[in-house]
């Protein structure tokens, strides 16, 4: 079980660095308006960035662009959990057969 | 409506579970790459539980040599985390009343800790006990699974067969639809952040498509808005 130091420097240097990422959001908000357009941009963040993580890993292939449908037709439907299990089923069974 | 710590911390367990679910085979693949880079189980410990941020950490064990590339990891952590500044900027608010477990929440802010408390958000105020249910045992089961993929890396070569890396798309596909709030307001918003992250991401190295899709989500936004209608009057539509 050993560290060795130029190791432990990248790793300290990767966590101040996204610890920064983490708190400099806390920061500005704070100064941040509650109504206007500000407000309008920063309530449509979440859904924003979920979409931007994700779009582009569903339209990597075609078994995962029909998952992604699929997965986003059963979460009209089913709780989170479920639809994990059917998407991953279904990306796995898609690999299987056309893989 | 307010609840009960206790009651807070069940939700909490519930709501984190099919994270938990996608995030222990990422972590045991993460596990497996950095002992294939030849870093030590403990290394590992130290990078998941200092950086905590998975996908940094999956493409920084990527980039990994002897001697470590400092700089290069310390910018591409930069860059593939600068998403958690859109983050915080937005659950700022809503965990004000955190007051000096602000700086902890922020350490423990990961998409999925972000993600099930702006779902909850919607429904009632975060509490302090659901908030760091949620984040701590996702700490605790990244430490356990990226040491534990250290260990037993060798048994785990096709993960990908599993469809166990759809996991993750499938929850925030999921969570995004929680977000909805009709065509008129909403579709602009995933259209044009779908669009632009799909564009720069096929076209710009890097993690610039997260920060370039959600801009263009909020620009969507800020666009659709109804403008003549006064702030106090779209405040007292449920």
């Amino acid at each position: 079980m050993t560290i060795d130091p130029v190791n432990l420097a990248a790793i300290l240097a990767m966590g101040i660095v996204t610890y920064l990422t983490r708190i400099a959001g806390f920061l500005i908000a704070d100064r941040l308006p509650k109504s206007g357009p500000v407000r309008v941009a920063l309530d449509a963040l979440p859904p924003a960035v979920l979409v931007a993580v994700v779009a582009p890993i569903v339209l990597s292939g075609p078994i995962e662009a029909v998952a992604g449908l699929a997965t986003l037709l059963l979460a009209f439907r089913l709780p989170l959990i479920g639809v994990v299990v059917v998407g991953v089923g279904l990306v796995a069974l898609l690999r299987l057969a056309f893989g | 409506m307010t609840t009960s710590p206790l009651a807070d911390v069940r939700a909490g367990l519930i709501a984190v579970f099919p994270p938990v679910v996608a995030v222990v085979p990422f972590a045991l693949i993460l596990g497996q790459q950095a002992t294939a880079k030849g870093l030590s189980p403990a290394e590992m410990l130290a990078m998941s539980s200092i950086v905590f941020a998975g996908s940094s950490q999956l493409i920084a064990v990527g980039l990994w040599s002897q001697p470590a590339p400092i700089a290069a990891l310390a910018l591409m952590a930069l860059l593939v985390n600068l998403r958690h500044v859109l983050m915080g900027a937005s659950l700022s608010g809503k965990i004000a009343h955190f007051g000096r477990l602000r700086p902890l929440a922020a350490f423990l802010l990961t998409d999925e800790a972000w993600a099930l408390s702006e779902r909850r958000a919607i429904d009632q105020p975060i509490s302090r006990a659901f908030y760091f249910t949620v984040a701590l045992t996702l700490f605790g089961f990244w430490q356990v699974a990226s040491v534990l993929g250290t260990l037993l890396g060798a048994h785990l070569e096709h993960p990908e067969a599993l469809g166990l890396d759809f996991a993750f798309p499938a929850i925030f596909i999921a969570l995004a639809l929680g977000f909805w709030k009709g065509a008129r307001r909403t579709g602009p918003v995933l259209a044009a952040s779908a669009t632009v992250a799909v564009i720069v991401h096929a076209t710009v190295p890097g993690a610039w498509y997260v920060i370039a899709g959600a801009l263009a989500g909020i620009v969507a936004a800020v666009l659709a808005a109804p403008r003549a209608t006064p702030a106090a009057a779209e405040e007292a539509t449920p």
